[in-house]
């Protein structure tokens, strides 16, 4: 039945699934902020050999 | 580790949020380094690719970053002490102490390698030089052994502005290192005056911050001091002939401000033992007084070297 409330270690599950899966999209930011820094920088690299 | 005064949050250990990890970096410190290495930036001479520039002073943030970072795993113990700290991710058993430890290691290391690609060795030099600066000889080493921790400690927060000039010129010059000079002078009055309306954490956690050594009347006299000697070298970039008019100026009437603000903190009035009587009214305003100072003189510096040109 539905009508009982979510038991307490539930809860607790819930909220760190929501933790993880923030860290994980942090993660995933980062990353591609990286990737994507790097990539800008070989190609103002690339303009200078040029 | 010894039992804070504090407790954490019990059954949370390991499982802060990703605002957490943003926490460790300790944000508002970052955002003066990224201001002070922003202006070093602008200020050097010669040209830099924008993305490249965008790249360094990012360098400099995660690099100044890291460092809060390991300052805060080193510091946990004291930082359950302390009110003001009582609240941080590691003391509040969110971030485990391991995993701060490897994040911060992580980024000093990365932010330094992308510099030294982006830029040149000797911003990348300086940028290890700053982050070693702040964890080994400030916070591993001074911090808890002297009560002139902040003076010796405070070159760390300067390296920023010569990181910025290194980065554009490969080199450093008179001028940036006149600006370390200007902040490495500025910390002892900024954050004795702090230390001033904290004294109880600093003696709680067992830090010997001068008012904790040598009594709230002596930081007083500290605090003028060191802001009399701030005043002389803030105008020495003007006296020098390495900055004009605009920046000389502002350095005279913003550090007579500032001399004001150490004048009120001397006379504040107290009891026989030192203590003020007004809530540490005058520290707190000289405190306040002493962010807008250096925020002020290198917004100054920054638009005098641009008119220069």
């Amino acid at each position: 039945m539905s009508d009982f409330p979510p038991r307490p270690d539930a809860v607790a599950a819930l909220e760190m699934r929501r933790r993880q899966r923030g860290r994980n999209v942090a993660l995933l930011v980062a990353l591609g902020g990286l990737a994507a820094l790097f990539f800008a920088l070989t190609i103002v690299k690339m303009g200078h050999l040029g | 580790m010894e039992a804070g005064v504090f407790p954490p949050v019990v059954g949370q250990v390991g499982e802060g949020e990703w605002r957490d990890f943003v926490a460790l970096l300790k944000p508002r410190v970052v955002s003066l380094v990224v201001f002070t290495g922003a202006i070093g930036v602008l200020i050097a001479p010669g040209h830099i690719n924008p993305i490249v520039a965008f790249i360094a002073i990012l360098c400099i943030a995660i690099g100044a970053g890291a460092a809060g970072c390991l300052n805060m795993w080193w510091e946990r113990d004291i930082d359950a002490k302390m009110h003001r700290t009582a609240s941080r991710p590691i003391p509040q058993g969110r971030i485990d102490p391991n995993q701060a430890l490897g994040f911060g290691v992580l980024l000093a290391a990365m932010s330094v390698i992308l510099l030294a690609l982006a830029t040149n060795v000797v911003a990348a030099g300086l940028l290890i030089a700053s982050i070693l600066f702040y964890v080994v000889i400030y916070t591993m080493w001074l911090k808890r052994r002297t009560a002139q921790n902040i003076v010796i400690g405070g070159a760390a927060g300067a390296f920023p502005v010569l990181i910025g000039w290194a980065a554009v010129t490969g080199s450093v010059a008179p001028l940036p290192i006149l600006l370390f000079a200007l902040v490495f002078a500025w910390t002892p009055p900024h954050f004795w005056a702090l230390s001033l309306y904290a004294c109880q954490d600093y003696a709680r956690a067992g830090v010997p911050m001068l008012p904790v050594v040598a009594g709230a009347r002596s930081t007083r006299r500290h605090v003028f001091g060191y802001t009399l000697l701030l005043g002389v070298v803030a105008v020495l970039p003007w006296a020098l002939g390495l900055a004009g008019a605009i920046y000389g100026v502002t350095a005279a009437v913003m550090s007579a401000g500032f001399l004001l603000c150490s004048a009120r903190v001397v006379l504040d009035r107290t009891d026989s033992a030192g203590v003020s009587l007004t809530n540490d009214a005058a520290a707190r305003a000289a405190f306040r007084f002493s962010l807008v100072y250096l925020a002020v003189l290198f917004v100054a510096i920054g638009i005098d070297r641009v008119v220069a040109r």
